[in-house]
């Protein structure tokens, strides 16, 4: 959602719309409506045509039949609950909204990015590695375009585990209101519902802020502007914040005694700055915006993500060694050919591909679907 | 079921049963007419009076004086019905509500009188629908009826993030506890007070009523909105003019707006007249300080219109043009090239 895309090519679209169709017809059984059908509101996108959303969808069967028929690239549902879910915003009437967390590769921003992510120039449309003006002709008209990488995949796994601490045990959600998905791109949603916090509309922001640990100030964490005392420092033991800041400044008993010392040198203004700097360590990195909008369409469990071809899944039981790259990628492998410009090498299903510059290569379907749902490749 | 007392009805005469139990006991408008009561109208004079001094009222709350503590609290809102200036009925109602909030922290820190504490968190219960708790020492209360309040507080220290949570629960002491309802205490109070109609009042009262109209003056304003203030602006000003309660940001973006604008001190000072909990020489301060005069010599600016979005004081009409600031307002834009 959100950037503009641009536009599909004519047999693109038909190898990706037949290989979509395929995967709806052929698993319906893990594509699903959200709890309170008849209370959200529902949305999709076809490829090359805009959002088509408040809409009403009553079952499994009504929402089978929408993607047997219109084939959409990308389907939605909200996260909020309305007493006329397809009447226009205003006339909706909002009643409360599931929160829900969206963790992205992007926003981590590990060191391998760079060997993962490549460029697709707008005005040429030439692709080539990853740098900030396109090689063939200066345009500064990019699309960065971002391929498979399990180390990403670690990362935000770690993120989610933190996320999920946080909210069970700060925020007092159940486990099982709580749902992780693999969002079908990079990166994890977790959806939580019937929590104390549906009816909340912008004191959301203070969950958000909580969450990542922003505007946090000494005081509350045993430092003030008076009081020198180091016991007021919260020990390692502790429940929420107090007990992870400790965990992060004084790492072991040991070094505790002189940790603090090093801190009442430094003063208020630093001790200030440190717990800002504490955000990128032990702050959850969440999309703030996804959170705080209660009258979102999010996407749908069971549906696919035309970024990539891979579909949205729920991880069932959260593990270390689900493989997004192996457990959502359904389309079939049926030998497709393609002409490929992807200049980063990807993996899917436990298998290598690339880097391709201008070749014309055949490859599972699934792969190919990938590359083309990037942009790297074209239908030949 | 919790039994109130003669003392509790004195602590919180805002209360139904307090209502109910003036009620019982027969008084009515007429009798209030009587130089019987002329303590109780000097008495719910005062605590008018008290209140436009921003400071608390002191209840005397031996046994003899019970029923005139809860009749003048009733008297004083016939009296100020009948002087009907808003301005002062709200700082009437935001001066009983930091009185009912002393009470309240009194009564919730009394452990060893389990009635007592009962009774607190009964009020915060049936009035205000929290539930507040105790765990060893500290009080607690839930995340989301926490953020729900603490969300209108400028101080970051009322941030969720700078709290003891612990399985869904914010950690809190006594005098959190009641300060975070404060506002809805204050909004209770004046609408108890909206609510009740009065046919015509004793020629006893007209005396009193003639003073606090006086007395009101002080805090009338007369500032003139200019036709070209953005309705945000235009909507801050008019909630100040009402003596409602206008929130820290609000009070913020109003004064760095006027500032901008080459409005000077003296202009603006007057404005804030009106507010609950107007004192002169604190507003004097805060706007040298905005205005750079003070402190570090740091000019404030208007905060942008997404800021103010967020804060909930954006009323947008079409004249604004997608503007990004209400400094902008009116203002010929050129378009991008």
């Amino acid at each position: 959602m959100g950037k503009k895309e641009s536009k599909m090519h004519e047999k693109n679209l038909a190898l990706v719309e037949g290989a979509f169709k395929k995967y709806y017809f052929d698993h319906f059984d893990q594509i699903h409506v959200p709890p309170r059908t008849s209370e959200r509101e529902f949305g999709y996108q076809k490829f090359n045509l805009g959002m088509k959303r408040h809409l009403a969808i009553k079952n499994d069967q009504d929402l089978h039949l929408l993607l047997m028929t219109q084939i959409p690239s990308d389907v939605y549902c909200s996260n909020g609950y309305y007493s006329f879910p397809n009447l226009p915003m205003a006339e909706k009437d909002w009643k409360e909204a599931d929160l829900i967390f969206d963790l992205d590769a992007k926003d981590l921003n590990l060191p391998c990015r760079k060997d993962h992510t490549c460029i697709k120039c707008n005005n040429c449309q030439n692709t080539s590695i990853y740098q900030t003006t396109c090689p063939n002709c200066a345009s500064t008209k990019i699309e960065i375009k971002s391929v498979t990488c399990q180390n990403c995949i670690s990362g935000l796994k770690k993120e989610v585990k933190k996320l999920l601490t946080i909210l069970k045990e700060d925020l007092g959600i159940n486990n099982e209101d709580i749902q992780v998905f693999f969002s079908g791109n990079e990166g994890f949603h977790v959806h939580v519902v019937n929590s104390q916090y549906q009816t909340l509309t912008r004191e959301r922001t203070e969950l958000i802020d909580y969450i990542m640990f922003k505007g946090a100030i000494p005081e509350s964490f045993g430092f003030t502007k008076q009081n020198f005392s180091k016991t007021s420092f919260p020990e390692p033991d502790e429940k929420g914040w107090g007990g992870r800041v400790s965990k992060a400044i004084f790492n072991s008993k040991a070094k505790r005694t002189k940790a603090i010392q090093q801190i009442l040198q430094g003063g208020y203004s630093v001790f200030n700055s440190r717990l800002e700097k504490l955000q990128n360590t032990i702050g959850i990195k969440i999309d703030p915006n996804v959170t705080a909008d209660i009258h979102r369409i999010f996407r749908l469990g069971g549906s696919i993500n035309s970024k990539s071809g891979l579909s949205k899944i729920l991880c069932k039981d959260f593990v270390d060694d689900f493989d997004p790259y192996l457990e959502a990628c359904f389309i079939d492998d049926e030998e497709t050919q393609v002409l490929a410009n992807c200049p980063v090498q990807f993996k899917l299903k436990n298998k290598k591909y690339g880097p391709y510059t201008n070749e014309k290569i055949s490859v599972p379907k699934y792969a190919a679907i990938y590359m083309i749902c990037k942009g790297l490749a074209d239908a030949s | 079921m919790i039994d109130l007392g003669k003392e509790d009805l004195a602590k919180y005469p805002f209360l139904a049963e307090a209502g109910e139990y003036i009620r019982d006991r027969g008084f009515n408008l007429e009798e209030f007419g009587h130089s019987d009561f002329k303590p109780v109208l000097e008495k719910a004079y005062n605590r008018i009076q008290v209140a436009t001094t921003g400071k608390i009222y002191n209840s005397d709350l031996h046994l003899d004086n019970l029923d005139s503590e809860i009749l003048s609290f009733v008297i004083s809102i016939i009296m100020l019905k009948s002087v009907g200036i808003s301005s002062l009925t709200r700082r009437f109602s935001l001066a009983e509500a930091r009185r009912a909030e002393r009470y309240l922290q009194q009564d919730i820190n009394r452990s060893k009188d389990s009635s007592r504490v009962e009774l607190a968190f009964k009020i915060l219960r049936d009035v205000f629908s929290i539930d507040v708790n105790i765990i060893h020492d500290d009080f607690v209360i839930s995340v989301s009826d926490y953020v729900h309040r603490a969300i209108h507080f400028h101080e970051k220290e009322w941030k969720l993030v700078n709290r003891r949570v612990e399985n869904g629960l914010v950690y809190l002491n006594s005098h959190e506890t009641v300060r975070l309802i404060r506002r809805e205490l204050d909004n209770y109070i004046n609408s108890k007070i909206q609510s009740v109609s009065i046919p015509s009042v004793p020629k006893a009262f007209d005396e009193y009523v003639s003073i606090l109209r006086s007395l009101a003056k002080k805090f009338t304003s007369t500032f003139e909105i200019s036709t070209e203030y953005p309705p945000c602006i235009k909507h801050a000003i008019e909630v100040l003019d009402k003596g409602e309660n206008l929130s820290h940001s609000g009070r913020f973006m109003l004064a760095t707006f006027l500032l901008t604008k080459g409005k000077n001190i003296e202009q603006i000072v007057p404005l804030f007249k009106n507010a609950p909990d107007y004192n002169e020489k604190v507003t004097r301060y805060q706007l040298e300080h905005l205005a750079g005069k003070t402190g570090a010599g740091k000019k404030y600016s208007c905060p942008s219109c997404d800021k103010i979005r967020s804060e909930d004081l954006c009323f947008e009409i079409p004249e604004c043009n997608n503007i990004i600031n209400p400094l902008q307002f009116g203002k010929k834009r050129i378009k991008n090239a």
